[in-house]
């Protein structure tokens, strides 16, 4: 157990390094920096001018040296400018000699700095990712009990009645994205147009102070579209269960229908929902970049289509660094998960 | 002109579409409560020996629902019918539903003929079995012959998409042009958009371009996957290792981030999506010559032929595609060369072609992973082994034994993955990337429409709720494909 946990790491680890490395390479590729130099200096810029401002941030060195430098292996880069002012990547401008270190990175714990928000992009992962936490947990406290009861009902008596009617809710739950629900929820509960002002069509106040009435509608969107997979997973489980040997048995037995369901194939149905729940995660990831654009909250989600449109390097990956890590941590946990609930499966 | 009400002349049928939905409702939420709580009728033993069961109260309930069900779909009917026959007069809908009259006859042509034959056509007739799967089939053909007849035929679009009227900005659904002109349609169906466009004709202009789009990406999607996985699950070893990690990787990027970085203004000027174009497009090509030589390689005098033709016109459609004036790659520094102007057979935009490339490399690996793990389960079967003892090649035993005894599940991913691969390009448009912002796909005018969306949301529902039926209609074809594929 030990090895495998460790195997995996080492696999988690190389793979984040590849794709940081992707992204990397896509942030830096010329149009890109290109476009990053227009922004930050002026519009009108000359292509000489472009080039200059580029390499003296350290911009146009070979990416296996940019790459080293952002992970901390090698020293960063000083530029000394004609009027003798000299700027490097771990120090600001006016540094004396002595305050002057060589390497900042990701191994000793600097993630750079955000040249859209102006800010040290570790503060603003932190801070954003608190914000996306609120509403990750409040999105699995909605889906997760809905969709466990909605798969159990629908798994128990398979092809009956109550059956078809839940799978059919929860087709149409996977059949729609969240820009669909959240462009109908705001338009049916909080437009002028439909007169039913339940709701607030924007979620900028949740940040600081999450009502029912504010924070809602971008809980149940999101929720909504993971809820049907998960609940489909959930009555694929039921109804095998409810086919096994000692669920037989126990009908026979004479126990009643409503204890054979919660006492004998609840526990044993919900271990595959558990693994769906949990690679589920990074899905969601995707639902909480489109509500928090569409009901314009501020976390993470907003975060990386600001640094992303705004090809803001070192945001953007440490963005990825984290989405990354949220995938890969899933999968593990959902392994792990899966052998300590599911006693028949050891892993050697 | 006055504005057009919803149903206009039919108004009096609401009431009773109303009442019977209420009905509908009501008796389809008592049936899941009874559905909890137990309840299957007794039965009564006579003196005589007969039984005599009573249905009970889920029994009446289910009665219930199918009568009022069988109401609503009728009242409906009714509804695009009459609305068919008399025009503006019954308001908005039946206006609809006379611009819709080429598709109404495609869908009833297509039902007819596919019920009458069904006993012959295989896996497509058994849909015509499973109501749930008629209903699917009907709501993606409705789709696809609006989008045929609408976007490619403009037969059921009545203003051009791009063009303003002056005083229809944000109007409501139903408003007349102000001084329309004769031979003009004089009714914006659906409303104006934010820029005085009609709402009504983009929707459908919108839905050729999905169409257009989705099941021609998804089959790409379908050949890398299936090239790379079935040598990677029947051999396995470290070919699968590697394709493995591969697919992990692409698998392991959040779908957003990765549209952000491939498809930007900026990427396509330095020519990776055509470089990736290359590459995924060259699946199909691989995996048609393959599977053609592994079959008849038996027979030179016929395969040789065979393959020249079908390669030779596979290659022409393949440099067609990727070369664009006569240059494969064009980057401002560099270009590669390919098929001179004169041959080529048409151009694509390069927005599409990135948007094209960008969602055939996002769905690949997990159809990967699917062909992978049927390869893996399947190779383990006798009439593999008997294959082997024959002595076939590897790649005839993949193509033409594996492949055929895995279509089933295929098949039926292939129609979640059309859903999937739709509401990935809605995902696009929804944050502006790839199509020009004046393009009428349901995505970009989702995106378009959400600004105002609290004052004026009749431009941002109608796309959403077509994207809804379309993709729902997909996955109800999908449950009804897994059904009858199923039973035998």
């Amino acid at each position: 157990m030990g090895l495998f946990i460790l195997r995996r790491l080492g696999v988690m680890l190389v793979t984040a390094l590849c794709l940081t490395f992707i992204v990397f390479w896509l942030t830096n590729l010329y149009p890109n920096l290109e476009k990053l130099a227009k922004t930050q200096g002026n519009f009108r810029m000359s292509d000489e001018a472009v080039s200059s401002y580029l390499g003296n941030r350290g911009y146009l060195e070979p990416l296996p040296v940019k790459f080293g430098q952002w992970l901390g292996v090698v020293p960063g880069w000083v530029t000394e400018l004609e009027n003798g002012t000299v700027m490097g990547r771990c120090f600001p401008e006016n540094a004396s000699v002595e305050e002057r270190r060589s390497f900042c990175g990701v191994l000793q714990g600097d993630w750079g700095y955000s040249t859209v928000f102006r800010e040290d992009v570790g503060k603003i992962v932190t801070t954003r990712l608190a914000l996306t936490g609120k509403l990750m947990l409040w999105v699995l406290v909605l889906m997760v009990p809905m969709a466990l009861i909605i798969g159990v009902l629908a798994g128990m008596r398979e092809g009956s009645k109550l059956d078809r009617s839940l799978s059919t809710v929860s087709i149409m739950s996977t059949a729609t994205p969240e820009y669909v629900s959240g462009v109908i929820f705001i338009a049916v509960f909080a437009s002028s147009a439909f007169g039913l002002k339940w709701f607030k069509g924007s979620a900028t106040s949740a940040m600081e102070n999450a009502t029912f009435e504010n924070f809602f509608l971008p809980v149940l969107t999101i929720s909504l579209y993971g809820m049907g997979y998960i609940a489909r997973m959930t009555r694929a489980s039921m109804t095998e269960v409810m086919t096994a040997q000692y669920i037989r048995t126990a009908r026979l037995k004479g126990v009643s229908f409503g204890n054979i369901v919660i006492k004998h194939a609840l526990r044993n149905a919900l271990i595959a929902p558990f693994t769906v729940i949990m690679l589920q995660i990074p899905w969601l990831l995707n639902g909480v970049v489109i509500v928090e654009t569409l009901f314009n909250y501020k976390g993470f989600g907003w975060v990386l289509v600001q640094a992303a449109s705004n090809n803001d390097i070192e945001l953007l990956l440490a963005v990825s660094v984290v989405s990354v890590f949220v995938v890969l941590l899933t999968q593990l946990i959902s392994d792990i998960g899966y052998v300590f609930l599911n006693p028949r499966i050891r892993i050697s | 002109m006055e504005h057009l009400t919803w149903t206009g002349a039919l108004a009096p049928l609401n009431l009773f579409l109303a009442l019977a939905s209420a009905v509908l409702i009501i008796a389809a939420l008592a049936q899941i409560v009874a559905g909890i709580v137990s309840s299957s009728g007794g039965r009564a033993v006579y003196a005589d020996g007969t039984m005599d069961a009573n249905k009970g109260v889920s029994g009446f309930l289910g009665m219930i629902v199918g009568y009022s069900f069988a109401a609503v779909v009728c009242i409906a009917l009714i509804y695009i019918v009459l609305g068919a026959a008399m025009g503006t007069t019954a308001g908005i809908l039946g206006a609809m539903s006379q611009q819709l009259v080429p598709v109404w006859l495609a869908l009833v042509l297509t039902f007819a003929l596919s019920v009458t034959f069904k006993r012959k056509l295989g896996l497509y007739g058994k849909l015509f079995d499973s109501t749930v799967g008629m209903i699917g089939f009907g709501l993606v053909m409705f789709w696809v012959y609006a989008g045929l007849f609408g976007g490619a035929l403009d037969w059921v679009t009545t203003h051009d998409t791009l063009s303003q009227y002056s005083g229809m900005k944000n109007k409501a659904p139903g408003t007349p042009l102000r001084g329309g002109e004769d031979g003009e349609y004089i009714w914006f169906l659906l409303g104006g958009d934010n820029l005085a466009r009609d709402v009504f004709s983009r929707l459908f202009d919108g839905a050729w371009v999905v169409i257009k789009i989705a099941p021609f990406a998804t089959l790409f999607a379908f050949m890398v996957g299936i090239t790379l996985g079935l040598p990677a699950g029947y051999y396995g070893g470290k070919l699968d290792t590697f394709l493995s990690f591969l697919a992990n990787l692409i698998l392991a990027f959040p779908v957003i981030l990765l549209f952000y970085l491939l498809v930007t203004p900026e990427i396509v000027l330095t020519g990776i999506p055509n470089y990736m174009a290359l590459v995924l497009f060259v699946f199909p090509l691989i995996f048609l010559a393959v599977l053609l030589n592994s079959r008849y390689y038996t027979q030179p005098s016929f395969r040789t032929p065979l393959l020249i033709i079908v390669l030779g016109f596979g290659a022409w459609f393949y440099l067609s595609l990727v070369s664009t004036d006569g240059a494969v790659v064009a980057t401002p520094t560099y270009s590669i060369p390919g098929l001179p102007a004169f041959l080529d057979g048409f151009d694509i935009d390069p927005n599409l072609l990135v948007v094209f490339v960008s969602v055939v490399f996002v769905n690949a690996p997990t159809v990967f992973r699917i062909v992978r793990g049927l390869a893996m389960d399947i190779k383990t079967r006798d009439y593999v082994a008997a294959a082997q003892t024959r002595g076939e090649g590897p790649w005839y035993i993949m193509l033409w034994e594996i492949l055929p005894n895995a279509r089933g599940p295929l098949i039926v991913d292939f129609c979640l993955r059309i859903g999937y691969t739709t509401i990935l390009l809605g995902t696009l448009g929804f944050f502006g990337l790839g199509l020009s912002s004046e393009s009428p796909d349901w995505g970009t005018t989702i995106n378009a429409g959400r600004r105002l969306l609290s004052i004026y949301p009749h431009a941002a529902i109608a796309p959403a709720v077509s994207l809804l039926t379309l993709v729902l209609g997909l996955n109800l074809l999908a449950d009804g494909l897994r059904e009858e594929s199923l039973r035998d």
